[in-house]
C-alpha cells in the first residue's frame, strides 16, 4: 500500500530528510550569497569608467577579459560538468581533497557569481545616468557613487532575479550528488533505494523541495516590499518649528 | 573682484560635432551670469564642460587661477567647490529629501552626520522643503525635487553655483516656486551661473548675460544691453523669437 509507504518513510526516515533538506539549504544560501557579492563587485568592476589612455586602461582591459572569461565559461558549461571536473580534478591532478561541502558551497558560488555578475551589469547599466552625474557632480569617486547611490538601488531592482537564482540554487544543489553531498537528493535516493520504494521517497523529496523554494520566494517578497519603504510620508511640522534654521546656526556658533 | 572661474580658449567635440568653439569668459565671485540662447547652442555643454562632467577638448579651465584639467589637479576635490542643479533633478532614488543633503556632506566632506544635518535642515528651510524631509524623491512633485536638489547642492557650501535649465522639466506652474528660491539665492551674495530658456528671469537677476550661438559666444554685457539694446543682429533675432512665443 503505498499511502502505508509514505507513513513509514516518513516515520523511519525523517532525520535524513531534515538532514538533506539542511545541507541543500545551507549550501544554496551560502553558496547564493557568495555568489550576489561576486556578482555585486564583477558588476562594479565591469563599469568603471575607462580612462582614454595610460596603463590603468591596459591594465583594466586585462582585468575585464578576465572576468568575461570567467562569466561565459561558468555561464556555458553545466554546472553538473563542473564540480565533476573541479572536486575529482583537483583531488587527481592537484592532491587537492576538498571537503565534500565546501567543495559544493565552492561550486555553487562561482556558477552562481557567473550570472549574477550579468545580472548586476543589467542592473547598473539600468539605473538613470543622472544618478551617476549627480554623484560625480557633488565630488563622489566611483566607489563612492556605486556605494551610496547606485548600488543600493540596483540591489532593490536585481532582488527579482537574485530570488530566481536563488530558487534555482536550492533545487540545482541536487546535481551535487554526484559528488556525493548529502544533500537532500542524495539522502532521498538511499532511503528509497533501501527499501525499493522510489515513488514514496520523491514524492516526500518534492513537497520538502516546495515547501523551501515557496518559502524563499515568500520571505524575498517581503523584503522587496520593506525596501520599498511606505507608500506615504510623515509631513514635519511641530518639531521642526521647535528648531528654527537660527538654533541650529547658534547651536554651531557654540561648537 | 576677482575671477572665481576663468575660461580659456575652451573648444569641446564629439566626433566630427564640434559644440564649443574657443570660448572665453568668466566669472567673479558674487555675480550672476546668465546664459541664454537657442538649443543646442552649447550653454549645457559649456556647463558640464566647467564641472568636468564632460572632458573639453582643448582650452583652460582656471579655478581660482588653477588650471583644473591638468593631470594632478583633484577633479573630486575641484567638483565639492560647484553645485550643481541638473534639468532632471537627479535626486538620489535610494535617498530621502534630508538624506539627500546629507550624504555628500558625510561622505565627501567627511562631515558627522549630526552636523550635516544640520547643514542639511538650514539649507532645506532656505528652499522651503523642510516639512517634507522625510519623503522620497518619487513622492515629491516636481518644483519639490528641484528644490531639493538646490538644497543639496547648496548643503556642500560651494563656491559657484552651476544651473543647468532647471526649470525646463517643470510644469508651468511649478516654475515660479524654484525660480523665486533661485531669486533670493542670487539676492544673498552667491556666486552662480544659469542655463535658462526663462528670459524675463535671466533680465530680473543676473548681472551679466551671455548669449550663445552655434558654439561661440556671440555677446555678453549687462542685461540692459542684451534685452534692450542689444549690438548682435542674432542676438536681436534670437530674442524675438523668445519673446514673440511668449
Amino acid at each position: 500500500m503505498t499511502y502505508e509507504w509514505l507513513v513509514r518513510i516518513i516515520t523511519n526516515y525523517w532525520p535524513m530528510f531534515i538532514r538533506g533538506a539542511g545541507v541543500t539549504l545551507l549550501i544554496s544560501i551560502i553558496g547564493t550569497i557568495i555568489g550576489a557579492i561576486i556578482g555585486l563587485l564583477i558588476g562594479v568592476i565591469r563599469t568603471i569608467p575607462m580612462p582614454e589612455r595610460g596603463p590603468k586602461r591596459v591594465f583594466l582591459k586585462f582585468v575585464n577579459f578576465l572576468l568575461s572569461a570567467y562569466i561565459e565559461f561558468f555561464r556555458g558549461t553545466p554546472m553538473i560538468v563542473q564540480a565533476m571536473v573541479i572536486f575529482y580534478g583537483s583531488a587527481l591532478v592537484f592532491n587537492v581533497y576538498m571537503d565534500r561541502i565546501l567543495a559544493a558551497i565552492f561550486i555553487v558560488s562561482i556558477n552562481t557569481g557567473a550570472y549574477m555578475a550579468e545580472i548586476v551589469r543589467g542592473g547598473i547599466i539600468s539605473i538613470d545616468k543622472g544618478q551617476f552625474e549627480a554623484a560625480q557632480a557633488i565630488g563622489m569617486n566611483h566607489p563612492q557613487t556605486m556605494l551610496n547611490v547606485v548600488l543600493p538601488q540596483v540591489i532593490r531592482n536585481i532582488l527579482p532575479a537574485t530570488g530566481n537564482e536563488f530558487v534555482i540554487n536550492i533545487k540545482d544543489t541536487s546535481v551535487l550528488n554526484v559528488i556525493s553531498v548529502t544533500e537532500l537528493f542524495f539522502q532521498t535516493k538511499s532511503i528509497a533505494g533501501n527499501n525499493y520504494r522510489y515513488f514514496e521517497a520523491f514524492f516526500v523529496a518534492s513537497i520538502i523541495y516546495f515547501v523551501m523554494t515557496f518559502t524563499v520566494t515568500r520571505i524575498l517578497r517581503y523584503i522587496e516590499r520593506r525596501l520599498d519603504g511606505p507608500d506615504s510620508y510623515i509631513m514635519i511640522d511641530n518639531q521642526m518649528q521647535v528648531e528654527r534654521p537660527e538654533d541650529a546656526l547658534r547651536k554651531k556658533g557654540q561648537n | 573682484m576677482e575671477n572665481v572661474i576663468e575660461i580659456q580658449h575652451l573648444s569641446k567635440s564629439f566626433g566630427a560635432n564640434e559644440v564649443l568653439k574657443d570660448i572665453n569668459f568668466s566669472v567673479k565671485k558674487g555675480e550672476v551670469v546668465c546664459i541664454i540662447g537657442s538649443s543646442g547652442s552649447g550653454k549645457s555643454t559649456l556647463l558640464r564642460c566647467i564641472n568636468l562632467l564632460e572632458r573639453p577638448s582643448g582650452g583652460k579651465i582656471l579655478y581660482n587661477g588653477e588650471n583644473i584639467l591638468d593631470e594632478k589637479h583633484d577633479i573630486f576635490k575641484y567638483r565639492t567647490k560647484l553645485g550643481m542643479v541638473f534639468q532632471q533633478f537627479n535626486l538620489f532614488e535610494n535617498h530621502n529629501a534630508l538624506s539627500n543633503c546629507v550624504v555628500g556632506q558625510m561622505k565627501v566632506l567627511g562631515r558627522s552626520r549630526e552636523e550635516a544635518e544640520e547643514v542639511a535642515l538650514k539649507f532645506l528651510k532656505v528652499v522651503g522643503m523642510e516639512q517634507y524631509i522625510n519623503a522620497r524623491p518619487k513622492q515629491l512633485s516636481g518644483g519639490q525635487k528641484q528644490r531639493v536638489a538646490i538644497a543639496r547642492a547648496l548643503s556642500m557650501e560651494p563656491d559657484v553655483m552651476l544651473f543647468d535649465e532647471p526649470t525646463s522639466a517643470l510644469d508651468p506652474e511649478m516654475v515660479g516656486e524654484v525660480l523665486k528660491v533661485m531669486k533670493e539665492l542670487a539676492q544673498s551674495g552667491l556666486t552662480m551661473l544659469i542655463v535658462t530658456h526663462e528670459m524675463g528671469f535671466a533680465k530680473e537677476v543676473s548681472d551679466r548675460v551671455v548669449f550663445m550661438d552655434k558654439g561661440v559666444i556671440a555677446e555678453e554685457g549687462p542685461p540692459e544691453q542684451i534685452f534692450n539694446n542689444p549690438k548682435e543682429e542674432r542676438t536681436r533675432e534670437f530674442l524675438k523669437r523668445v519673446l514673440n512665443q511668449m
